[in-house]
């Protein structure tokens, strides 16, 4: 592979992983914006375990995404007297002063970045984003998942058939907390530099843009998501200037016609039966 | 009278000034199908809600099994086994039939068995969906969304789902509303059967005929109070009733 694909495909593992936090947090119907936060402190955190106390990579994921779990947590209390929109707001405040802080952290460099940090293959990135898409598409198929999803469609009549909505909306938060501080580690090491402005408000936004554009409602719609968003930018080039404006009229027209993204569950139930029944 | 399952004991609930429910007491005992009647507005649906722990009552208590349940919340007393259904039918709009047999009911077990697919983890929850899917009839649509399925089937979908949740008692809003005859006959059979199986009812009726058909025991409800209670041939009787709710309309 070519270091231009390769580069490429580090990118989409990186953004699966970021996809799949937004997504493991929206499967309880909590749309999160502040995904780049979680991001920004396991990032932050795994370099600062490498760099500075010499601890070995996976070690360093490790206790980074335990530690964004926790915060998720936190955050996931507030969380649940928000709703809809009120909540995108405060997770985006939420990231927005993960931001801030870091760029006001002289011992992680400040504003001047933070650099030092082993690089990582692609195919270490890939065992990572591969390993939890795998871990979420067999989360699917558990109790826990479909509990998620009726708590997602209706709250309330979850609640009333038993189902602890608090605890499980918390839970999410703290998961989805974790993958997204493993997409921020990996990014660190893969870029072997990182600023604060690598975890701002448009970070957060392609995570959700990813998750929707190839399917809210599957995880393998991330994947999906995750592969267009970076490679057709590329793929557009051609256009030269013009490329990032065709790539938002491309964006609305699958919006238009696919309001819940190019996967759903009724399109994988269709070519799952389409290939058993060709077997 | 202390082996009720279900007793409630002079619950009131308060909306702002109005008063929806005033010094309710009632009881559901073991085994018995237990009617709430009463003119649109009266708080059935407002008591239901309370007994679930929706609301909170400003006052008096709700017993279950022994237990005061009035400041649980709605998922532990699910789970200490009353499970209801919704005059508004809530289904999972992005469900199967199948799933929503499946998602109501209670953990067996460890974390393990949540969070692995369910059908290695928890065949056992896959045979209850299976005997609830019998039971009521819905084997055929077993892979429909249910918010896809005619009114009738919705409302067998989300006794069925409260049935899944195991429950000692089960609280109907409304069961036959939007059922032709048939179904509704159907229906009662099934409730009876269910009885016979050592559950307890309570359930909100309109259709007076069924309820007089089925019920063991029946409250009236008016303006938030009780203001009769006993079996469907006393409040057929009883003249209050007759002048409150059944007017002159009454055809019974």
């Amino acid at each position: 592979m070519s270091t231009y694909y390769a580069g490429l495909f580090a990118d989409v593992g990186i953004l699966l992983l970021g996809a799949l936090s937004v997504y493991i947090i929206l499967a309880t119907g909590q749309l999160s914006l502040g995904n780049a936060g979680f991001m920004g402190v396991g990032a932050y955190l795994a370099s600062y375990l490498t760099v500075e106390l010499h601890w070995p990579i996976t070690a360093a994921l490790l206790a980074s995404a335990v530690s964004a779990a926790i915060i998720g947590v936190i955050v996931g209390f507030p969380a649940l007297r928000l709703k809809g929109i009120y909540l995108a707001m405060a997770t985006l405040g939420f990231g927005e002063m993960v931001r801030s802080f870091f760029l006001v952290f002289e011992p992680m460099g400040g504003s001047g970045g933070f650099r030092g940090m082993p690089h990582v293959s692609l195919s270490y990135i890939w065992l990572w984003a591969g390993g939890i898409l795998l871990l979420v598409l067999v989360l699917e198929r558990s109790r826990l998942w479909l509990e998620m999803r009726a708590i997602h469609d209706d709250e309330t009549a979850a609640g009333l058939v038993g189902l602890n909505t608090t605890a499980t909306k918390i839970g999410a938060f703290g998961f989805g907390a974790a993958v997204a501080a493993i997409c921020g580690g990996l990014f660190a090491h893969h870029y072997v530099y990182i600023e604060p402005a690598n975890f701002g408000f448009e970070r957060s936004i392609d995570f959700v843009l990813a998750v929707i554009l190839g399917g809210s409602t599957v995880g393998a719609g991330a994947l999906v998501g995750s592969l267009l968003l970076v490679l057709l930018p590329e793929w557009l080039r051609f256009l030269v200037d013009w490329r990032l404006a065709a790539f938002g009229v491309l964006l609305i027209l699958v919006l238009l016609t696919r309001r819940q993204g190019i996967l759903d569950r009724a399109l994988i139930a269709r070519l799952t039966f389409r290939r058993r029944a060709a077997a | 009278m202390s082996d009720a399952l279900l007793k409630l004991d002079n619950v009131s609930k308060t909306f702002g000034g109005i008063r929806a429910l005033s010094d309710v007491s009632l009881e559901v005992p073991q085994n018995r199908i237990v009617g709430v009647i009463g003119p649109n507005g009266a708080g059935k649906t407002t008591l239901f809600n309370v007994i679930t722990g929706a609301y909170r009552a400003n006052d008096g208590e709700v017993l279950f099994n022994g237990d005061k349940v009035t400041q649980w919340p709605s998922h532990r007393i699910v789970r200490a086994g009353i499970a209801r259904t919704f005059q508004n039918i809530r289904l999972f709009a992005g469900m199967t039939v199948w799933e929503h047999l499946l998602v109501a009911q209670p953990h067996q077990g460890n974390f393990l068995r949540r969070v692995l697919p369910s059908r290695l983890a928890d065949p056992a929850a896959w045979q209850r969906a299976e005997e609830a899917l019998e039971i009521f009839g819905l084997t055929d649509v077993r892979s429909s969304i249910a918010r896809t399925l005619s009114y009738g089937m919705q409302r067998k979908v989300e006794m069925a789902r409260a049935l899944t949740a195991g429950p000692k008692l089960l609280m109907l809003d409304e069961p036959v509303a939007g059922m032709n005859h048939d179904e509704a006959e159907e229906l009662r059979t099934l409730l009876l059967r269910l009885q016979g199986r050592g559950l307890s009812i309570l359930l909100i009726e309109h259709d007076m005929a069924f309820v007089m058909n089925l019920c063991h025991q029946l409250y009236v409800l008016d303006f938030g109070a009780l203001i009769a209670e006993g079996t469907p041939t006393e409040i057929r009787q009883n003249p209050i009733v007759l002048d409150a709710y059944l007017g002159s309309e009454t055809t019974c």
